[in-house]
């Protein structure tokens, strides 16, 4: 599937707003900082940089993947779409609507739209509700007669292919991990969103229900055409599922682009990184040498310039003082095909990775 | 497999194994808990036998019976707790071992990394004062000779300034850093063995890559022998000799590391290697394994994956499936098993 072949097939939702090639989601300089306090009077003493000036876009129809590691700021990032907290700085714009500005579309609104599903399938349901009652929730809070609701509830659990009549009437502990995660997803889906945020959302599986629970996500975005936001650390599980990723290092995004070029082509030193780390799957091409030491820095304080400097084989003085933007990558060295062809959705943060005049490339 | 040096009179357990003895062995292990009053039959029959330098995986999915198998070598079951079968530690029995002769050993002898290193280390002493405890508890020596081999431990286990590290409190260290510290304090008395229950599963990928090499690299350098428990056919493909895939309290495969991922002969094994995501799938739909591990409180006769299996026929219900044996000394449980030579 080409990236940009993805959306034109929809067929044309009533709540679509600005056709196919408007973003269904458009996310610009989003920012989250927590002031730590402590000391005797409570005083700020530092602040966790959790999401730094984050931009992305996400496709009607496509599959976004968010990776890297713990504490980088994917969860941050689904809270602040959601609105669970608020940003300090930043713009959400759903299919051309602003979130929660006067003229735009405001939280209620965009929550009906975008609903998200979390890692722990046992705390995001209610232990007294069965969980017939469960999904029927939102429905009926939303003006569904009971009698609808319960129908609807029904026609859900079919759908993530849980049989209604042995199901509806169960309580969340009476059911497998890989059946609550599917409770959680059929609840996602009761007020039939656009676009569904999946944190984690299959992380706390074994790995023979992951892969039944990844087959039901795409069956169900295909038959809802549903846009999804995936966001995982694990490397294998974002290829899969995802049109493009993004790559997020200390609460920044530090390349992203369509799957294949990313995970064939890497250019930030963190990326090929990451994924120069993960298990081989083959006993006689084991890794030999950690590609990073030392555990990801806090993000109390990042580093100045480029966060990953300290962790990074490339670095030069320029990389502690200027922060490197999101740009498109520099060609391949002269005699190999460029790095990225015609793919100018792939964008990478790095001083050394980036065309530059004059500079000294990453493969130079 | 049948051991014919088991009936010998046990050495002494400080004594280094004899080639003719494996540092571990055991043999047909049952382990039966109760919840609330619902006996749980958690190991099943669980029988291997590890060479000292030698590293066994066990490899399943969560509630396989993988960590209460670690725990029982370490006897840290429940009081109420059944136990079957034979452990033995350099040739000496451990199950019928006083409850204090086993806490010489444990730390000593046989030692213990867990998955979360914060529920194992004390909050309330420094990483230095609790490794140095137990090396003053096991051998002897004065507190301030002590001290200075849990230094050499943190270095060893690669944390950075460890002079510095030792004063810290678990608290204070991220993740990556507490598991090594961990590490340190399961290699403080160099045990013949180490039982590592999901050492990285906490971990970010480019930490466990670190910890498994560390991993390996000690039990290289100290000779140890290692029984491995993951859920991650990643990881053990990075770690282990020996596999043994484990569903509802048996291994129903053991083999190399190589047969058992390159040809699996279980159809659990296949299924689970199938399911598992790895690169170059993207878009496809998944072979996954229909259904979920079965209750342990009431398991079916015969072959405990039978309802979820695709080749199942009558007679899997009926009786426990044979082994089959595969080259090298491994086997695949069922009777239907592709074996490959
Ligand atoms: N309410 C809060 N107060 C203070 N710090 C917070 C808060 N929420 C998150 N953080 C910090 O912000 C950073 C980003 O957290 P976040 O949960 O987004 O990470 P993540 O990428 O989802 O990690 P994981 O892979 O572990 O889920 C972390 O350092 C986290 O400790
Ligand atoms: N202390 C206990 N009391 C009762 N049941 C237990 C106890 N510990 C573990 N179990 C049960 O034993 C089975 C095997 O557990 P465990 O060995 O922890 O699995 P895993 O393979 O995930 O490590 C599970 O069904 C678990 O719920
Ligand atoms: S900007 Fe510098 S430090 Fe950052 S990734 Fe590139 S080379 Fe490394
Ligand atoms: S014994 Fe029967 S049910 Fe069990 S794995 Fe073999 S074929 Fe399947
Ligand atoms: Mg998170
Ligand atoms: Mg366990």
């Amino acid at each position: 599937m080409s990236a940009t072949a993805i959306s034109t097939d929809l067929p044309l939702d009533p709540r679509d707003r600005g056709g196919a090639a408007q973003p269904l989601l458009t996310v610009e300089g989003l920012r989250k900082h927590f002031p730590i306090h402590g000391g005797l009077l409570g005083r700020r003493r530092a602040t966790v940089h959790a999401v730094d000036d984050v931009s992305f876009f996400v496709r009607k129809g496509e599959t976004l993947g968010i990776v890297g590691e713990s504490g980088c700021g994917k969860s941050t990032t689904a809270r602040l779409l959601m609105r669970l907290i608020e940003p300090d700085a930043g713009n959400v714009v759903f299919d051309g609507e602003t979130v929660g500005s006067r003229t735009g579309i405001d939280v209620t609104a965009m929550r009906r739209q975008m609903q998200m599903v979390f890692q722990d399938s046992y705390t995001s349901l209610n232990p007294r509700m069965t969980i017939g009652e469960s999904i029927a929730y939102a429905p009926r809070i939303h003006g569904l007669a009971a009698a609808a609701a319960t129908a609807r509830a029904n026609l859900l659990l079919e759908q993530v292919g849980l049989n209604p009549g042995q199901f509806a009437r169960r309580y969340p502990h009476e059911l497998s991990g890989g059946q609550r995660q599917r409770v959680n997803i059929a609840r996602a889906l009761a007020l039939d969103p656009r676009l569904v945020i999946l944190d984690e959302a299959v992380s706390a599986l074994d790995k023979s229900v992951e892969a039944q629970v990844l087959n039901l996500l795409s069956d169900l975005k295909q038959r809802l055409h549903l846009t999804y936001l995936f966001i995982s650390h694990d490397l294998n599980v974002v290829e899969f599922i995802s049109d493009r990723v993004l790559v997020m290092y200390l609460g920044q995004v530090v390349e992203t682009g369509p799957v294949e070029t990313i995970y064939a082509r890497p250019r930030h030193p963190y990326t090929r990184a990451l994924f120069a780390s993960k298990p081989t799957l083959d006993p006689d091409r084991r890794t030999l040498e950690p590609p990073l030491a030392g555990d990801p820095p806090n993000p109390i304080d990042p580093p100045s310039g480029c966060r990953f400097r300290t962790r990074c084989a490339f670095a030069v003085p320029a990389c502690a003082e200027t922060v490197p933007l999101l740009a498109p990558p520099q060609p391949g060295p002269s005699g190999r095909a460029p790095a990225s062809p015609d793919d100018p959705l792939h964008l990478v943060a790095c001083h050394r990775a980036v065309a530059q005049a004059g500079g000294e490339g990453l493969d130079a | 497999m049948p051991d014919t040096a088991m009936t010998d009179a046990p050495p002494l357990a400080a004594a280094p194994a004899s080639a003719a003895v494996p540092a571990l062995s055991v043999q047909d292990l049952t382990v039966q808990l109760f919840r609330r009053d619902a006996p749980i039959a958690a190991v099943n029959g669980v029988s291997f036998s590890l060479a000292r330098g030698e590293t066994l995986t066990i490899l399943g999915e969560s509630g396989s019976g993988k960590s209460v198998t670690l725990k029982t070598m370490m006897g840290l079951l429940p009081a109420r707790a059944r136990i079957g079968g034979t452990v033995r530690l350099n040739g000496r029995s451990l199950l019928d071992l006083p409850a204090a002769e086993l806490a010489r050993l444990r730390g000593r002898r046989i030692s213990m990394v867990f998955q979360e290193p914060m529920s194992a280390l004390d909050p309330v002493y420094t990483i230095g004062a609790q490794i140095a405890e137990a090396i003053v508890r096991h051998e002897g020596i004065g507190r301030a000779q002590a001290m200075a081999r849990a230094q050499a431990l943190l270095e060893r286990v690669r944390i950075p300034s460890a002079a510095r590290r030792l004063r810290n409190y678990p608290h204070e260290m991220s993740g990556g850093m507490r598991q090594r510290a961990m590490i340190a304090l399961a290699l403080a008395c160099s045990p013949d063995v180490l039982l590592a229950d999901e050492p990285t599963t906490a971990l970010d990928v480019t930490v466990q890559i670190q910890i498994l090499l560390l991993l390996r690299q000690l039990q290289e350098e100290m000779g140890m022998a290692m029984v491995f428990v993951t859920h991650d056919m990643g990881v053990a493909a990075e770690i282990s000799d020996r596999v043994a895939v484990m569903y509802a309290g048996r291994f129903v495969e053991t083999g190399s590391a190589r047969q058992v991922i390159r040809t699996p002969g279980h159809p659990y094994t296949a299924g689970l290697l199938a399911s598992t995501v790895h690169g170059g799938q993207r878009g496809g739909v998944l072979e996954a394994i229909q259904g979920a591990p079965p209750d342990l409180a009431a398991l079916p006769a015969g072959c405990a994956f039978a309802p979820r299996c695709r080749f199942a026929e009558p007679d899997c219900t009926t009786t426990a499936p044979p082994t089959v044996a595969r080259d090298g000394g491994g086997m695949v449980r069922c009777p239907r098993a592709a074996v490959p030579a």
